[in-house]
């Protein structure tokens, strides 16, 4: 039997659906003209101008800051809480608990965003603490809904780890500590490691919860590339959307390749 | 109870002489509840050195959780284990001299095979020339010399299996659990891995705990097999008594395949017992004497290699122990046949038939008339 014709034009067709306004966007990123739509010839005057734009460069630079800084606290976070979730089977509170911790996955963002504002206005005038809006604001609230992912990813893994194994390891006389580190760190890294990539990314991506927390001086690449293009889209924003792509791209090949040689290859 | 080879070497069989012998693992009056389910109940149990134990039981028999107290995975609610003297009961997993093969055996998926077997070396702190030994010599006693580097995806099922053995025995412990250790692997394999499994016990010198629901693993492994039910440890003994004199009625069905029939008392005398049975529509005359009382309803079981099938009425003493059917269904398996046989109250019996001639043609076939017939010692008297 043949596979005809459909599978091949489907694929197409769902792969250029999304890929092609990614493509057409690598494409003008190399236009000369200055109008955005408007193609008149090969040129990288746009990235040499995008390296003259310190706004749009410290922005990109904060970002990346904030992601690696959330991403981490939401992984040490989200890995506790999942460990909680899946070890410890019956506690008081567990439902509500489990419910807390998966709320901001469908919290919708401008809530998100609106509530923790609040919470550091009235903090700031209750506490003193955290004083302004700033870097640290944007943290704590990313890290706050990264935790969520962080713990579902983690949670998943954990409910199909085998416990014999940390029994194996505490059998040949490993303490508890000794066992977490040894056999239940190596075996759920790779939640982890996906975990963190989850939050850090969700964090670069992040516009509206960020332009609730943040102060002045501390935007976001999101909070400036949406300024900008409100004031209509400059090339130079092309540039900087394809060298992101193509970093994005690098890190997940590169996870790509360090999955298929670390993943257990299925016995015959 | 037929203990003809009493005379046999008691040191090899030491339980058959507690007074002199000391236990080695002492269970005593172990009870474990899960909330309001009762796991184990009152479980007694000495177990000897160099013994090969099996526990055996269905899924839910407690056999498990059992082991899992033994490793320290668990805490008994109440009762006590002692361990080579020593009581154990509250010491944590990894301080006793104990090791555990498990069922899904649990080899580390991030390790070599050699790493797996030198965890628990490196947990004591052994120089590394030898602890390298020690996993050279452990590899070459599971007959896996070169599969040292590979990672246990990389492996079989058997070999799986015996690097899970290996790992167990690296810390030469003076116990070893091993849960279901066979269970994971196919029939041929498993049937080979027993013999090789006894001869590293036995040249060892190992006290082995085996947990299985498979008699005729059990059969085959264990100097001694405690048949559990419903956490309570129905019988202890040796293969064949367990076999041949079962206890109750649930330790005689669960090992092996048995016929059961109901009878009542009729003869109660020192020598010998007459029942009758309207299920099997004749007595039965048993040639020893029953704790029992006259009229008192009490079971028969008999298992289906201990008749005979015939197809002339076979001479029997005391006008008993002969019955007659027809024969309902046969089942060819090779070296025997087994015979279905109903009887006129309607019950059915099972006999075994060894088939020693090639191709017999006049064998006794479907539909046929036949007679069971069977001597005094066959069945046991069942008041439980």
């Amino acid at each position: 039997m043949g596979r005809g014709w459909f599978l091949p034009i489907a694929a197409a067709l769902g792969f250029s659906f999304l890929y092609a306004p990614i493509v057409s966007l690598v494409i003008f990123s190399f236009n000369e003209s200055s109008l955005v739509t408007v193609w008149s010839g090969f040129s990288t005057k746009w990235y040499a101008a995008l390296f003259n734009d310190p706004q749009l460069l410290g922005a990109a630079w904060l970002s990346l800051q904030i992601a690696a800084v959330s991403a981490s606290i939401a992984l040490v976070l989200g890995t506790l809480a999942a460990i909680a979730l899946v070890r410890f089977r019956r506690f008081r509170g567990r439902t509500l608990f489990s419910g807390m911790v998966s709320a901001p996955l469908v919290m919708p963002d401008v809530i998100t965003g609106l509530s923790l504002l609040l919470l550091f206005v009235a903090m700031e005038s209750l506490l003193g603490w955290p004083q302004g809006r700033g870097m640290l604001t944007i943290v704590i609230a990313h890290a706050t809904f990264c935790t969520a992912y962080v713990c579902v990813v983690v949670q998943s893994r954990l409910s199909d780890f085998d416990r014999s194994l940390e029994e194996a390891a505490m059998d040949l006389g490993a303490s508890p500590v000794r066992t977490f580190f040894d056999v239940t760190l190596p075996i759920i890294a790779p939640a982890l490691v996906s975990g963190w990539l989850l939050g850090f990314t969700l964090s670069l991506d992040d516009l509206v919860i960020a332009s609730f927390v943040s102060g002045p001086g501390s935007s976001t690449l999101p909070m400036v590339i949406f300024s900008k293009v409100r004031l209509g889209v400059s090339p130079d924003v092309n540039a900087l959307a394809t060298i992101i792509i193509g970093i994005v791209a690098l890190g997940v090949l590169a996870a790509t390749i360090i999955q298929l040689r670390s993943k257990p290859k299925k016995p015959a | 109870m037929a203990k003809k080879s009493q005379q046999l070497a008691v040191d090899t069989r030491p339980w058959r002489d507690p007074g002199n012998n000391k236990p080695f693992v002492r269970i005593k009056n172990v009870t474990k509840k899960f909330g309001d389910v009762l796991a184990v109940h009152d479980v007694s149990l000495d177990i000897y050195r160099s013994e090969l134990f099996c526990l055996l039981g269905g899924s839910g028999s407690g056999k498990s959780t059992l082991l899992r107290m033994l490793a320290g995975f668990e805490s008994p609610s109440s009762g006590t284990i002692e361990i080579d003297g020593q009581d154990m009961t509250d010491v944590a997993p990894y301080n006793r001299p104990v090791n555990m093969m498990f069922q899904s055996y649990a080899l580390f998926p991030h390790m070599s095979v050699e790493q797996n077997i030198a965890y628990g070396l490196k947990r004591d702190h052994l120089p590394k020339g030898e602890i390298n030994d020690r996993v050279a010599e452990l590899l070459s006693l599971v007959k896996l010399q070169d599969y040292g580097r590979r990672k246990p995806h990389q492996l079989s099922g058997g070999q799986r299996q015996r690097v899970a053995l290996a790992r167990a025995l690296a810390k030469r412990p003076k116990l070893l659990l091993l849960d279901e250790p066979l269970g994971a692997l196919d029939k041929k394999l498993r049937e080979e891995t027993q013999f090789e499994l006894v001869k590293i016990q036995e040249s060892l010198g190992v006290t082995f705990i085996v947990v299985t629901h498979d008699q005729e693993e059990a059969m085959t492994l264990a100097t001694r097999i405690g048949v559990m039910n419903l956490g309570e440890i129905a019988m202890i003994g040796e293969p064949t008594d367990i076999y041949e004199f079962p206890n109750s009625r649930f330790v005689a069905g669960f090992i092996g395949s048995v016929n059961m029939v109901e009878g009542v008392v009729t003869e109660d005398e020192p020598g010998h017992v007459r029942i009758r049975s309207s299920e099997l529509g004749c007595d039965i005359y048993v040639g020893h004497g029953v704790d029992c009382a006259p009229e008192q309803l009490l079971w028969w079981a008999v298992r289906p290699e201990k008749m005979v099938l015939s197809r002339e009425k076979p001479h029997t003493d005391h006008g008993a122990n002969v019955t007659t059917g027809t024969v309902e269904e046969i089942a060819y398996l090779g070296d025997i046949s087994v015979y279905q046989v109903a009887l006129e109250s309607g019950k059915r019996i099972r006999v075994s038939q060894t088939n020693s001639i090639r191709g017999k043609p006049d064998a006794i076939t479907w539909e046929e008339k036949v007679y069971l017939s069977w001597d005094d010692q066959a069945g046991s008297v069942l008041t439980v």
